[in-house]
């Protein structure tokens, strides 16, 4: 069972400012060993045969969420941060403490100067017309 | 065939992804224009104090606090299962300018919003892009009661090269924000074209 909203907010209440406790539930870590800054668009994939998170006594809450959410839908560290509504430092921490338990792995974005051909930016040309 | 895990359908889409930056000056409409085109949503990053310059929040009862938050306007839009483009507004203070680094970083390009009321405001962020060759366009966001200028006369004002794109729109509009981000694709386009045709020839 993933947390929503409801658990969130017992988890941190607004008054404590949302410095302090987040980065409590990150032991006070600023950064991660494994990973040094992940792009704010680089996409966090739940490695298909990542057992149960939940049965892990080190993750917390917020771990096993990210878990759950990037097994349906593997999505950016920003829209992680804006889903699990915590600043993109801690994200950045939890999803390297996932990447170390090999639950998740991260895909870094193609620079644009790097993309093979000028097709994907028609495409994205083509999409944005038709919204 | 060996179902297993497959039972559960496709293994999930791991979507290309690129982004795009909003910049300019104070109460431009940089948020109504993410707004306009994506579902919004604040996206929070917190920042040392000393780097933000000063505290902005009062800091009074939250020991040891010596970080601030500073928040963005995150928006997603989704062109394909596969393909994602992001909008990212930079905060606008310019004591946060040391955010738009990060930002910018392997961005496809950025709007520029100005109002031609005030020009001025827009001259820190055009230079910004300038100088670190990121392409931009100038989005003039045509507020009821502004004077039209037309787009050569912004274009003249703002110092711009011949190539960036100048284009009118309305924030709130989400027809006319479509085509300036399709002009940032564009002009992307463009560039990188031309950068591939000063290495080889
Ligand atoms: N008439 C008119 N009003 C606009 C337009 N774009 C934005 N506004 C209004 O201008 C005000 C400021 O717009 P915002 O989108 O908040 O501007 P912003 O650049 O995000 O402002 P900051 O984040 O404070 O720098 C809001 O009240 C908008 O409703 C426009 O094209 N026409
Ligand atoms: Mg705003």
């Amino acid at each position: 069972m993933s947390v929503d909203g409801q658990g969130r907010s017992h988890w941190f209440d607004d008054e404590a400012g949302p410095v302090v406790r987040p980065y409590a539930m990150t032991r006070g870590r600023t950064t991660s060993p494994a990973q040094h800054r992940l792009d704010l668009i680089a996409v966090v994939v739940t490695e298909p045969d990542a057992g149960d998170p939940e049965t892990d006594p080190t993750l917390s809450p917020e771990h096993v969420e990210i878990v759950g959410l990037c097994r349906t839908a593997p999505q950016s560290v920003a829209e992680l941060a804006t889903e699990l509504d915590l600043p993109i430092g801690v994200v950045r921490v939890l999803i390297g403490d996932l990447v170390h338990a090999e639950l998740v792995h991260v895909t870094r974005p193609v620079p644009p100067a790097e993309l093979p051909d000028e097709s994907i930016l028609r495409d994205v040309i083509n999409g944005l017309r038709a919204l | 065939m060996i179902l297993g895990r497959t039972e559960r359908g496709m293994p999930p889409v791991e979507p290309v992804t690129l982004k795009i930056l909003v910049a300019g000056g104070f109460g431009v409409g940089k948020t109504t224009l993410v707004g306009a085109v994506s579902e919004i949503r604040p996206l929070r990053t917190e920042e040392s104090l000393t780097e933000a310059g000063r505290p902005v929040d009062d800091i009074s009862g939250v020991e040891g606090k010596n970080t601030t938050t500073v928040a963005m306007d995150f928006g997603r839009i989704t062109l394909r299962e596969d393909l994602v483009l992001y909008l990212f507004g930079t905060p606008g203070q310019e004591r946060f300018w040391f955010m738009w680094d990060e930002l910018s970083e392997g961005a496809l390009g950025a709007v520029v919003l100005a109002d031609t009321r005030r020009l001025e405001d827009c001259f820190a962020a055009v230079d910004y892009f300038e100088r670190r060759s990121i392409p931009f366009v100038v989005g003039v966001n045509c507020f009821e009661g502004a004077s039209r200028y037309p787009a050569e006369a912004v274009r003249q004002a703002l110092d711009l090269d011949e190539d960036v794109p100048v284009l009118l729109c309305d924030a709130r509009d989400r027809e006319t924000v479509k085509e300036v981000l399709i002009g940032v694709v564009q002009h992307a386009m463009e560039y990188a074209a031309d950068r591939r045709e000063a290495v080889t020839g």
